[in-house]
């Protein structure tokens, strides 16, 4: 019998979706026979629960930052001057002076200088209790981009409290907010950079395996020749080349190009070989006997045969780009202000005596090591799926 | 159906002196270091209705022939001139374009059925191919042909929205013939066709080709490691060695009087089904030389157990033997040699006695 639950704690409610069963018994080789090819890959796919627990998380970053308006309980520029710097607010939900429930509810704080370290160092003002609210009337902003709206997720219930509850930084400004808006430029710089990768790398792949040739032959060379240096100096040069007077988003979508730019040389290579081994298969040969043109071949049996490997090498390239535009916009040659995102956030972060005072402003950095690590078990997850004939 | 020469005698493929050497490339410029000659040389000819099996050990030419025929490759030199309506047409010349038309009069069936049915196609749209390609028929005009084709190789119609997975290796097999079969061709270069599977199915495979045969009017090329699979369907067997003929003859002929030391050779590796006495057996040793430096003279002659000086200077030609002009043979000593044959005057016996 295998091991319903997996690991001992790991989540009870996860199997749910992967109910386990040795398939020895021919019933269940029955059902394998009848199973279609995608059934068979859903399958697989349900049964590794890390690949769907990363999935989910996923789903709801992505959906976080589209909806960011609404999930951040502030815009990416509301400051306040009054709390520069602040800690990560508590959220409570007892008083620790009466021992009395309340719904959940925070301190605000104040600011006192310390007169022998001159920090501004913060105390809860246990005075006033501020509940905090879901669906809480706040600042106005465009859900999606175009429909007016002031209801957030959550927030203060009083205007003139602010709740942080990551902290905020030097300017006052809420963290969390900020990281939810910065996510819009880390997590899409991922996509556009992939999708630019998967349209190039697939098609020149495709060309060098099936012709081969001349042109195979310059394209290996010129992969050969970028994948020789180094990926992040060569990043941090190609970035450096972005003229510093373009706008912020004519940088974005340097990054963008400059990211795919080393990403599509590995998929080029993966898809050319898949080409060279799939057109000598005799499916392709009795297509090619009964007169069948490239291009149908190539749609008909490549594309088909090489859809899931190209989405699995994709999405584990998803967290190489995310990567890449924070460790560009970290040192300060990604992105520019006023955009937002994760490695310019934390780029707060630089200075060693800031993560030691403030060490909230690391927060991005965890968000980002939760995206990496989600696209890595996907990809994984996805991987495993793409055969889904050896089990 | 179009109509086939009920007698058999008109040819409907006629092969010269074909050559397929693919270039071995090495190098940073790729430059083409040698080659392998996978086809040196062969010259045939195949009647309209008749089967002829092309036997030979692994690395010998076969599939590259098959491929030719079928024109997934461009032969190096060499003619293949098959007839059309109009007369003989040496495809080996045509582009893309005029071999559109004759490519519905030529297919082949595919050895490892694993291979040959794409897995994210249904069975239906995998039979269904040929006849798109060529833009036969509506979508329904096509799926009743399928249907048509399904009961024909004797799957049922339910197949239709399968996936290759869902299938057993004769079923496979089965959907590979109804693919080949699909946009009616006259020839069908079979390659291999059942080595890949079951004993079992193998002779349900074979049943059906022959059946189909004879319905439909099909010439075969039937390739075989092995003669036993070739002794059942085929009316003749050509020999093949490192991309050459070195016998052709009548099966019955083959099996009673080879005259090829190769042949001979070959027919001593099928086990025997019947032990007539004891004999000594000449087995071949070693392997099959490189096609990149074929041996010189007799390309046979480092194997051969009869070989004499002259066959390691001198080609030997293929001739039609004087006695017997439906036998051709490529050796110097076919006159003096008297090779075992497979059957003992025995068992020779008792075959005709089945025979009658
Ligand atoms: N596309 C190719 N490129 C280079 N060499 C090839 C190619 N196809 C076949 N060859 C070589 O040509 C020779 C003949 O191959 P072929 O596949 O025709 O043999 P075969 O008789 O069909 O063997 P088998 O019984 O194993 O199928 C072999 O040495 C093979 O390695
Ligand atoms: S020619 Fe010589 S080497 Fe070749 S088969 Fe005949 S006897 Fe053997
Ligand atoms: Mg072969």
């Amino acid at each position: 019998m295998t091991n319903l639950g997996g690991d001992a704690g790991g989540g009870r409610w996860i199997r749910l979706f992967g109910r386990r069963k040795k398939n020895a018994d021919p019933a269940a080789r029955d059902e394998y026979q009848l199973m279609t090819v995608r059934q068979l890959m859903t399958r697989k796919f349900l049964r590794n629960r890390m690949a769907l627990l990363s999935f989910i998380a996923l789903v709801i970053i992505y959906l976080s930052t589209i909806f960011a308006g609404f999930v951040a309980p502030y815009s990416a520029r509301s400051s306040d001057s009054k709390l520069t710097y602040s800690p990560p607010m508590t959220i409570r939900i007892r008083d620790p002076e009466t021992g009395s429930f309340h719904l959940p509810f925070f301190y605000p704080l104040r600011g006192k200088r310390n007169m022998e370290t001159f920090q501004l160092e913060y105390v809860e003002h246990r005075e006033k209790r501020v509940p905090i609210q879901f669906f809480v009337k706040g600042e106005p902003y465009k859900a999606l981009g175009i429909i007016e709206w002031d209801v957030h997720l959550f927030g203060s219930s009083d205007p003139e409290e602010r709740l942080h509850i990551m902290g905020s930084d030097v300017r006052g400004r809420d963290l969390f907010s900020r990281i939810i808006f910065g996510g819009q430029v880390s997590l899409s710089v991922g996509i556009f950079g992939v999708m630019i990768t998967i349209v190039v790398g697939s098609v020149i792949g495709t060309l060098s395996g099936y012709y081969g040739g001349v042109f195979d032959n310059v394209v290996q060379r010129l992969i050969e020749t970028i994948r020789s240096f180094p990926q992040l100096p060569l990043w941090m040069a190609l970035a450096a080349a972005i003229p510093p007077q373009w706008p912020p988003e004519w940088v974005y979508a340097g990054i963008v190009v400059v990211l795919a730019f080393i990403n599509w040389t590995g998929l080029s290579r993966e898809v050319r070989g898949l080409v060279l081994s799939l057109k000598e298969r005799d499916y392709v040969h009795a297509a090619e006997a009964s007169g069948a043109s490239t291009a149908r071949i190539v749609r008909k049996h490549l594309i088909p045969n090489m859809a899931s490997h190209i989405i699995v090498t994709a999405t584990l390239a998803v967290p190489v780009t995310i990567l890449g535009e924070s460790a560009l916009s970290f040192l300060g040659i990604g992105v520019r202000p006023p955009m937002v995102s994760w490695g310019l956030l934390l780029n707060d972060a630089i200075k060693i005596q800031n993560i030691v005072l403030y060490p909230w402003t690391l927060f991005p950095g965890l968000f980002i090591l939760v995206a990496v690590i989600a696209y890595n078990f996907l990809g994984d997850g996805l991987r495993d799926m793409v055969d889904p004939f050896a089990r | 159906m179009r109509p086939v020469n009920p007698n058999g005698s008109d040819t409907i493929l006629a092969i010269e002196d074909l050559r397929q050497y693919f270039p071995i490339k090495a190098g940073l410029l790729q430059k083409t270091v040698a080659h392998v000659k996978a086809v040196d040389g062969v010259s045939f000819t195949v009647a309209s209705g008749e089967t002829v099996g092309l036997v030979g050990e692994s690395g010998s030419g076969k599939t590259t022939i098959g491929r030719c025929i079928v024109r997934l490759y461009k032969p190096t030199d060499g003619s293949i001139h098959f007839s059309m309506t109009d007369g003989m047409v040496d495809i080996a010349q045509l582009n893309r374009n005029e071999l559109q038309p004759i490519r519905r009069d030529i297919q082949m069936l595919f050895q490892d059925p694993n291979s040959s049915l794409n897995a994210r196609m249904r069975i239906g749209d995998i039979i269904a191919e040929p006849l798109e390609i060529h833009g036969i028929g509506t979508r329904e005009e096509r799926r009743a042909r399928v249907n048509k084709l399904l009961d024909q190789v004797g799957l049922g119609a339910d197949m239709h929205n399968r996936f290759p997975h869902q299938l057993s290796g004769g079923q496979r097999q089965r959907v590979g013939v109804a693919r080949a079969l699909s946009i009616e061709p006259r020839l069908v270069v079979c390659d291999e066709p059942v080595s890949a599977l079951d004993v079992s199915v193998q002779a349900q495979v074979l049943n059906l080709l022959a059946d189909l045969q004879q319905e439909l009017g099909l010439t075969y090329i039937f390739i075989a490691h092995d003669l036993s699979v070739v002794e059942y369907i085929s009316d003749r067997v050509m020999v093949m060695y490192l991309g050459k003929l070195m016998e052709t003859a009548p099966t019955r002929k083959i099996f009673e009087r080879p005259t090829h030391p190769y042949t001979e050779a070959l027919l001593n590796s099928i086990p025997k089904r019947v032990r007539g006495g004891h004999r000594k057996r000449f087995v071949l040793t070693g392997d099959i030389p490189s096609p990149v430096n074929p041996p010189s003279g007799c390309v046979f002659h480092t194997r051969c157990q009869y070989a004499k000086d002259i066959c390691k200077t001198e080609t030997p030609a293929l001739r039609a033997l004087p006695t017997d002009p439906q036998t051709q043979v490529a050796c110097h000593l076919v006159e003096e040699l008297s090779l075992q044959p497979y059957y003992t005057a025995d068992e020779l016996r008792n075959l005709e006695a089945d025979h009658v």
